[in-house]
């Protein structure tokens, strides 16, 4: 099925959820509703469009711009050999996004690093810790706002100067 | 504080590390462990120990200048990031890179494959004993980085390919030389086939050990010889081609079971496959200058600057032959001729008003390489599978976003369901067969 085909069937069936359909060099984009993410991958996902597996999934921060984040999705299809792009925003101060671990088991590992870097929480995740980050670091390092050069090691650092 | 693991774990069984320091934890990886007498029962894999800022780096960095950070995400394969990498910008700027430079880009990218692959494997042999194996993989591994070296002038940082096409041209004898290399990984092939092919040893630890199904494959977005190894026939080289892997004849090995040992034959048909790319790409690579003529005959460097203080430099200009020397004369068809994303050639920069502009107008700050305002994803097949980056621009010349799509983070993901029910001693050859680069997993 081709990817054409499979943007007409979503914007006869989902009218009301997806809000923008747009292609960014080449790549077919779809911006969703937060609310209605669950029910568009879970389509995407069954036969005929067998979007079976789940590339990436990342966030995007938009410092300045309302609302600031972006959540983007990459999905595949082995079998249809298409790439789907899925773009949601957050707001700031309502951070909270359906969690996809029910449907893909990378999702595990992608939201928990989704949470650490930018301090997006997902619900119904299973175990919503820092990935990379330790227990008890302050901030969200991916975040335009974090200094680059900023650091807070987890043993104090020891100065040679220092008494 | 208490990990997951440790609020969950039953008080009666016994809990225990593996790693971050262990020598079967390749870079640093923690697995922890709760144990009933040797049958795993439950774990949980804790990363991070390497993570280095690698996207929080490159939002500082300008796209140019973010290359060399790319060569040490997987540094097995450095050339594979770089072309990644590369070929992201390239989709968003819209460049053609001449032939010749595709050619070049394929055959280091297959020796790089094949490099990942034999690494994996003499990690993951070494790890269960075989150390003849080792010894063998990583000697032939040896000699294809010889070829990286010669060519790109290093032999993990390489940085070689760039925006446009790659920085130098392959070293005037590399026929000769790479007909050596593969004969020698043919061999050592062939000999590592029959030391662990119908090695009882072998086989008991790896043989129906972390069976993944080709659901569970897909399901946690796996890629490269693991997936393949779970039957799912998805090669981004066969499925979405680039470069000019469509004109090459190749074949994507699959595997039955998924489990270990199907992991590593999937590997080792790969290696083959990637040696018979790299000798059709030999045939049909398009010619350049032959190597007497890489020595360009002209005015000695330092005359011809003289010259140009009092009026243009007609003449073509004598340079060293190493990597330093000039792209224009002496290597055509490697770099792209638009001349707003490539370096201009040194010549040019020291000689002329017109190459010393634009010199500085690639160097210069918020100038050099500015992409259209969008986003992109790209993907080329790494070692282990789909390296994809996913890059925003907002215009100026660093990158406003971006994100790598590590092939081994998704697979050491599925890490604690593969171990789940086995023996300690499965988590070796399990963890080997996966091939995890921290480098690229932590970022």
């Amino acid at each position: 099925m081709e990817i054409k085909k499979v943007i007409e069937e979503l914007k006869v069936k989902f009218k009301d959820d997806i809000t923008e359909f747009s292609k960014q060099f080449g790549d077919d984009v779809i911006r969703v509703k937060r609310e209605s993410l669950r029910d568009i991958v879970r389509f995407l996902k069954k036969t005929p469009h067998n979007f079976a597996m789940l590339l990436d999934l990342t966030c995007v921060d938009y410092m300045g711009e309302e609302p600031r984040f972006e959540m983007v999705y990459h999905l595949y299809s082995i079998s249809n050999k298409n790439r789907l792009r899925i773009k949601i925003r957050l707001d700031e101060n309502d951070l909270k996004i359906d969690s996809l671990t029910s449907l893909w088991g990378n999702a595990n590992w992608l939201e928990r690093e989704v949470f650490d870097m930018f301090g997006v929480h997902f619900n119904e995740h299973p175990d919503l810790r820092r990935l990379f980050m330790y227990d008890g670091f302050e901030g969200y390092p991916l975040r335009k706002d974090y200094p680059l050069r900023k650091r807070q090691p987890i043993i104090p650092m020891r100065y040679e100067d220092a008494d | 504080m208490p990990t997951r693991l440790q609020n969950e774990a039953n008080k009666e069984n016994l809990l225990i590390n593996m790693g971050p320091s262990h020598p079967a934890m390749h870079g640093t990886i923690r697995i922890m462990l709760e144990l009933d007498g040797e049958k795993i029962l439950n774990s949980e894999v804790e990363v991070g120990y390497l993570h280095r800022g690698f996207e929080k780096t490159c939002e500082h960095k300008t796209f140019f200048n973010l290359l060399p950070y790319t060569d040490r995400l997987n540094y097995v394969s450095p050339l594979i990031n770089n072309l990644g990498y590369v070929m992201t910008m390239e989709k968003m700027l819209g460049i053609e890179t001449p032939e010749r430079s595709q050619y070049i880009r394929v055959i280091l990218c297959e020796l790089s494959r094949v490099s990942d692959h034999l690494t994996a494997l003499a990690a993951m042999t070494m790890e269960c004993g075989a150390f003849t194996a080792f010894l063998y993989y990583i000697q032939a591994r040896e000699e294809l980085w010889n070829i990286i070296e010669e060519t790109t002038g290093a032999r993990m940082t390489t940085s070689y390919i760039r925006i446009g096409g790659v920085r130098a041209d392959l070293h005037p004898d590399i026929k000769t030389r790479l007909a050596k290399a593969t004969k020698i990984n043919r061999r050592v092939l062939k000999d590592n086939h029959g030391l662990l092919d119908k090695n009882r040893i072998w086989i008991d630890r790896t043989r129906d050990v972390a069976v993944v199904s080709s659901k569970m494959a897909v399901n946690y977005g796996f890629g490269g010889p693991c997936l393949r190894a779970s039957k799912v026939n998805y090669d981004v080289r066969k499925a979405q081609p680039y470069l000019v892997y469509d004109q090459l004849d190749f074949e994507v090995p699959l595997g039955d079971n998924g489990d270990n040992y199907d992991r590593y034959l999937v590997r080792m048909k790969e290696m083959e496959q990637s040696l018979r790319i790299i000798e059709q790409c030999l045939n049909k690579i398009p010619k350049s200058a032959g190597p007497e003529e890489l020595l360009i005959k002209g005015l000695e460097p330092e005359d011809a600057i003289k010259t140009s203080r009092s009026k243009r430099v007609e003449d073509t200009i004598k340079l060293s032959p190493n990597l330093e020397g000039s792209e224009k004369v002496k290597y055509p068809g490697i770099l792209t001729e638009d001349k707003k994303y490539i370096v201009p050639p040194k010549e040019d920069t020291y000689t002329s008003i017109e190459g010393l502009i634009n010199h500085f107008k690639f160097f210069m700050k918020d100038h050099g390489i500015r992409p259209p305002k969008g986003d992109v994803y790209f993907s080329v097949e790494g070692g282990s599978g789909e390296v994809g980056y996913y890059i925003v621009s907002d215009g100026t010349d660093k990158p406003f976003r971006l994100h790598l799509r590590g092939p081994c983070f998704h697979i050491v993901s599925a890490l604690e369901e593969m171990i789940k029910g086995h023996y300690v001693a499965d988590v070796i050859p399990t963890f080997g067969s996966l091939n995890m680069i921290g480098g690229e997993l932590d970022r």
